[in-house]
């Protein structure tokens, strides 16, 4: 029996897990999860994800949220294939994604995901985009990508000079954000730019953006 | 000089994390006061160890480290054999295990934390709360727990039956929280209420507030 993932194609905790699989060359089956339905409220979807959230991931009788510790599960546990994600082998590499993983969660997630919700969904939901959240947010994600502009002139990839976990947990919204008016906030930036051409190019990456668009609700 | 280096105020919940993880450890460290209100932690040399300018800032020997839940990932992997175990079983609970400290980190961190800025840490700097952003998050805040609850009612801590970074990384906000009006909330939950007693009654965490008390 083979993983089980539930989510959707379009959504971006659903991409972070796929692309993670496919870097990993590891099949799974994408069970798609109808959201508008309601169907992640019903109780058959809170027994597996009490916070009624996508993705999840069942690889025979474990279940997993969170997309995060479903990649770094799949990244563990698929460690001697395909793309060395964690570099285990050296600690101190090991460390400094950890290390990179966390500013991905708590520095960059915070700042771009208002930005997603306020351009892409709320019109989805008949809401005006709030342009005081989608500011506040650019101005965030503005100094979190000075902070990286320095790090990659350094450095070809976050966490040193190998592709990681690190970088594979920003393509999905980032894919999203090229799509939005503000995409100069990484095309101004030469070594930013640099780092997200080489990652978005990845075989991996172009596979789950074939399905990232976001569809009006019917 | 000790190999491990712990820069910034105990009194912060993220240096909290770090510094909870080390004594149940039983590693030893130097912890190197920075002086906030100087501004030292968004100047050089703090820079080049937290390039976002934010403490802890970390080192053990010339790794140099940042992000709480960083340095506690590192530690409990480097140091697996001494201190607490922080596991108690084979990859498939590990993955459990990763599971609540991500939940943690994305569903309670960001409100928990919040309502410490509000409730704990504004009235000490004589700053005025805000009873909207008070009364959103601590709704927000309920939820997250009703899903907790529900989920200490099957396991004695959040990722299996023994205590974890999963539990730890929360020690620091639910610390300040019982301060507040925001206890009621944990108190309310029989199951959550015996967890947060068990983890705040840890002697590494015990070693947190004094040395707290201590650094004034």
């Amino acid at each position: 029996m083979g993983l089980k993932l539930y989510g959707l194609p379009m959504s971006t905790n659903t991409t972070r897990v796929m692309a993670c699989l496919h870097e990993k060359g590891v099949d799974f089956e994408l069970v798609p999860v109808d959201l508008f339905g309601g169907e992640n409220r019903q109780p058959s979807f809170l027994a597996k994800n009490p916070l009624g959230r996508i993705p999840v991931l069942e690889d025979g009788d474990l279940t997993l949220f969170e997309s995060r510790a479903i990649t770094a599960y799949v990244a563990e546990k698929f460690k001697e294939t395909g793309t060395d994600l964690l570099r285990l082998q050296n600690p101190k590499e090991a460390a400094l994604v950890k290390v990179w993983l966390e500013v991905e969660s708590h520095h960059f997630d915070p700042a771009i995901t208002p930005i997603m919700f306020e351009h892409f969904v709320a019109p989805i939901l008949g809401k005006t985009p709030d342009q005081a959240a989608i500011d506040a947010s650019l101005e965030k994600l503005g100094k979190v990508f000075d902070v990286y502009e320095s790090k990659l002139s350094c450095t070809k990839y976050l966490a040193g000079d190998f592709f990681s976990l690190a970088d594979l947990h920003h393509h999905a919204c980032t894919h999203y954000f090229m799509k939005t008016p503000w995409a100069s906030f990484v095309n101004d930036r030469p070594n930013v730019k640099a780092w997200w051409e080489g990652i978005s190019s990845r075989p991996a990456f172009m596979k789950v953006a074939e399905g990232m668009t976001f569809v009006e609700k019917k | 000089m000790a190999a491990i280096r712990v820069h910034g105020t105990p009194y912060s919940t993220a240096v909290a994390r770090v510094l909870t993880t080390l004594y149940e450890k039983e590693l030893e460290f130097e912890f190197v006061a920075i002086d906030m209100k100087a501004g030292e932690h968004k100047k050089e040399p703090f820079l080049s160890i937290n390039p976002f300018g934010q403490i802890p800032g970390f080192e053990d020997g010339d790794l140099k480290l940042f992000e709480s839940r960083a340095i506690t990932k590192y530690i409990a992997q480097e140091y697996a054999d001494k201190g607490t175990q922080f596991k108690c079983g084979d990859s498939k609970t590990a993955a459990i295990i990763g599971v609540w400290t991500e939940v943690e980190a994305h569903q309670f961190d960001p409100v928990a934390s919040k309502l410490t800025w509000e409730l704990a840490f504004k009235p000490r700097y004589g700053l005025a709360t805000d009873t909207a952003i008070v009364e959103e998050n601590e709704a927000k805040l309920a939820k997250v727990l009703d899903v907790y609850e529900s989920r200490l009612a099957q396991s004695k801590y959040l990722g299996c039956g023994c205590i974890t970074l999963a539990d730890l990384h929360h020690l620091p906000n639910i610390h300040y929280l019982l301060g507040t009006q925001a206890k009621k909330l944990f108190d309310s939950r029989p199951h959550v209420s015996a967890w947060v007693d068990a983890i705040t009654a840890r002697p590494a965490w015990s070693k947190v507030l004094a040395l707290q008390k201590q650094q004034g």
